[in-house]
């Protein structure tokens, strides 16, 4: 046992997922590979987008079964609810709408999925009942990018946090770091999401009076995309939402990549790397991180259709103008069309950014190639 | 179950787990004895800050909160304990049988929660709730379990794959015993320290996928938990107001209980995983350093 090793006297590695630095392994002549490998990857991602196909599809056919499956006639009481609101009576073309995708009496079910998958391919989601006659596909595609904004800053901020400090602390397991870090992060992901929500909102805006406590940007500038003063303002209301969703989501990455660096720190090419007398900052970012990090790359894509669920409740504490406060205006109002069509967004986010994870999965990973 | 209860993180989780359950049992019966009563209004304290009256303060109604609180650990560790029994059986019958029977069938329901793991759980969850007019915490409780069962069922499966390449399991079909029993008998009993660390992971998930749907108004409002408190703190403007006692302990008693379920993987992971296990391995460094000053080295790690 040489003493500058300390993984020598580990257990034995259970080699799962860390394989040798790429760089280090010579090139396969293309005429030695079992088959070319464009196409092996290209047929793993043809299954696993039929694989999205299907899922979708059953998200579709829940959304058409779950109104027709409650007790009551939905499509009535929508309809007297809307007439009662505004006071208006519905065209026959509403009706027929509002039918096709909340069930229909003198249709047979098969006319009728018939018709609701024929409005949904037209993305006719009908009209809100909240805001009527506002067609609810107009109500998404506002609160849309406020989303996608929201969303995708926080998602990369966390994980880019939750990554290095994984680096960090899982290159040294047991180190008083680790030993610290590691829990109290782990307590900070155990907090629901609009608990902390309200907590910061309390804290750094009606306390401290940092930040504003509600809306998207300032009501006192125009509302234009290339005026700095809105842009400015933009940044200032997003900062406590994209904090909240920081905070919460980091220790997830921190926790995966702090795994996945304690297996790979301990395999035997980072053993040689070190024996070698490459510097440790060369050994723990080159070798060990770089294929440590794979299931958190891949994780990212994938996650960031799985946090728009958790970012929804988030937002309503901070009455963002994203999609989570549709979401809560539908609910409060029984605006069953603009929920479904929460619904069906947020579904279609997830399995568009699963299926940009396993393309990356394929680019990055050159075993999947092989397999 | 002896290395289990030897591991500090283990013993902590399930302790704090303990703690809360026996509130959750007790602690209704404990705030009659002390003379509280979680929906009684005492019209001289509306909306006061933590007194000796009133150990935890009072809401907008002069409602004593901290009866509430311990009355609403009842609430959300009952909805947390249905969703995660109805969770964790389904995840038991789907996953050995899929595993135990392999070939066509277990293709099939492999297929089923593949799709039903990548659809996102919490827009199932708020669109069957939102149909369900005025949901009382027991339906709730069942939505929950019904939708939280797909991720304990593959690694069910996956657990009974390896058992049922196993001697004493090849053994028993070649003696005839009849597949029911084998998997009722012999495979489920193995799988005991899985489903219980999956029963409790299901609890937690249920406490907090019950506070998310009250959050969004999609509670039992007669019902007291965790949750609709929060819920009523955000809606009656408590931050807006600075009633710190109002919405900070209901959250706080969801984080810790979450805590302590996340402690508890912790620890079973490094139960199962030694190259985790951080004392371990801080043991390892401190004997390689050791060992290298013994023979006069210099430590590179």
């Amino acid at each position: 046992m040489t003493a500058n090793n300390p993984s020598a006297s580990g257990p034995a590695s259970t080699s799962r997922l860390a394989p040798e630095p790429r760089a280090n392994v010579p090139e396969t002549p293309l005429a030695q590979m079992p088959e070319p490998r464009r196409s092996r990857g290209g047929r793993f991602l043809a299954k696993r987008a039929g694989f999205y196909l299907l899922t979708a599809w059953v998200a579709l056919t829940i959304n058409f079964f779950v109104p027709r499956a409650m007790p009551g006639d939905p499509a009535q009481t929508l309809a007297l609810q809307i007439t009662r609101q505004t006071g208006t009576t519905l065209s026959p073309e509403v009706l027929q709408s509002i039918r096709n995708l909340y069930g229909d009496p003198n249709q047979n079910l098969f006319e009728q999925y018939w018709n609701y998958l024929g409005s949904i391919f037209t993305l006719d989601f009908g009209l809100s009942v909240s805001r009527y006659p506002v067609p609810v596909l107009e109500l998404i595609l506002g609160a849309l990018p406020w989303t996608l904004f929201l969303v995708g800053v926080s998602t990369l901020v966390a994980w880019l946090v939750g990554t290095s400090l994984g680096i960090i602390v899982g290159h040294r397991p047991g180190s008083r770091l680790d030993l610290w870090l590691t829990p109290i992060s782990q307590f900070f992901s155990s907090m629901p999401s609009f608990w902390v929500a309200l907590l910061t909102l309390w804290v750094f805006s009606l306390t401290l009076g940092l930040f504003p406590s509600s809306g998207g940007y300032s009501p006192n500038v125009p509302f234009q995309i290339n005026n700095v003063w809105f842009l400015l303002s933009v940044f200032r209301y997003a900062t406590l939402p994209i904090l909240t969703g920081v905070f919460v989501g980091f220790s997830g990455w921190l926790f995966a990549m702090r795994n996945m660096m304690v297996t790979t720190i301990s395999e035997d090419f980072v053993t040689l790397a070190r024996a070698k007398g490459i510097s440790e900052r060369r050994v723990i970012f080159r070798y060990a991180a770089r294929n440590a990090m794979l299931p958190n790359i891949t994780g990212l894509a994938s996650s960031i259709g799985g946090i728009i669920g958790g970012v929804v409740l988030t937002e309503i504490v901070f009455t963002y103008p994203d999609m989570g406060y549709l979401l809560f205006q539908a609910i409060t109002t029984k605006d069953y069309p603009l929920m479904q069509a929460i619904f069906l967004m947020i579904v279609l986010a997830v399995l568009v950014a699963n299926f940009i994870a396993d393309s990356l999965y394929v680019l990055l990973d050159p075993r999947t190639r092989e397999v | 179950m002896d290395r289990l209860l030897r591991n500090p993180k283990v013993v902590i989780g399930l302790a704090i787990l303990a703690f809360f359950v026996l509130v959750a049992i007790f602690g209704p019966w404990l705030i009659s004895a002390l003379g509280l009563n979680p929906r009684a209004v005492d019209d001289g304290a509306i909306a006061t800050p933590p007194s000796a009256d009133h150990w935890l303060g009072t809401n907008n109604t002069g409602q004593d909160l901290f009866a509430q609180l311990v009355v609403g650990a009842r609430g959300s560790v009952v909805v947390g304990a249905l969703a995660g029994t109805i969770a964790t059986v389904m995840a038991v019958a789907v996953g050995t049988t899929s595993g135990y029977l392999g070939g066509t069938a277990d293709r099939t329901i492999n297929a089923i929660v593949n799709v039903l793991m990548t659809l996102p759980g919490f827009a199932l969850l708020f669109i069957i709730a939102g149909y369900v007019q005025n949901a009382g915490y027991i339906l709730i409780a069942l939505v929950i379990g019904l939708l939280g069962w797909p991720g304990g069922a593959r690694s069910i499966r996956a657990q009974t794959l390896s058992l049922r390449n196993r001697d004493f399991t090849s053994a028993l079909r070649t003696t005839g015993e009849s597949t029911w029993r084998i998997i009722l008998v012999e495979v489920i009993p193995h799988l005991g320290g899985v489903i219980s660390a999956m029963f409790l992971s299901a609890l937690v998930g249920g406490i907090f996928a019950e506070s998310s749907l009250a959050f969004l108004g999609l509670g039992d409002t007669s019902g007291i938990t965790w949750g609709t408190m929060i819920a009523q703190a955000q809606s009656s403007g408590a931050i807006l107001r600075g009633q710190w006692w109002y919405f900070l302990p209901p959250g706080l008693c969801i984080a810790i209980i979450g805590f302590a379920t996340a402690l508890i993987n912790f620890g079973l992971d490094e139960i199962t995983n030694p190259k985790l296990n951080s004392s371990l391995a801080a043991r390892t460094r401190r004997f390689n350093a050791d060992l290298a000053r013994a023979n006069g080295r210099k430590v590179t790690a």
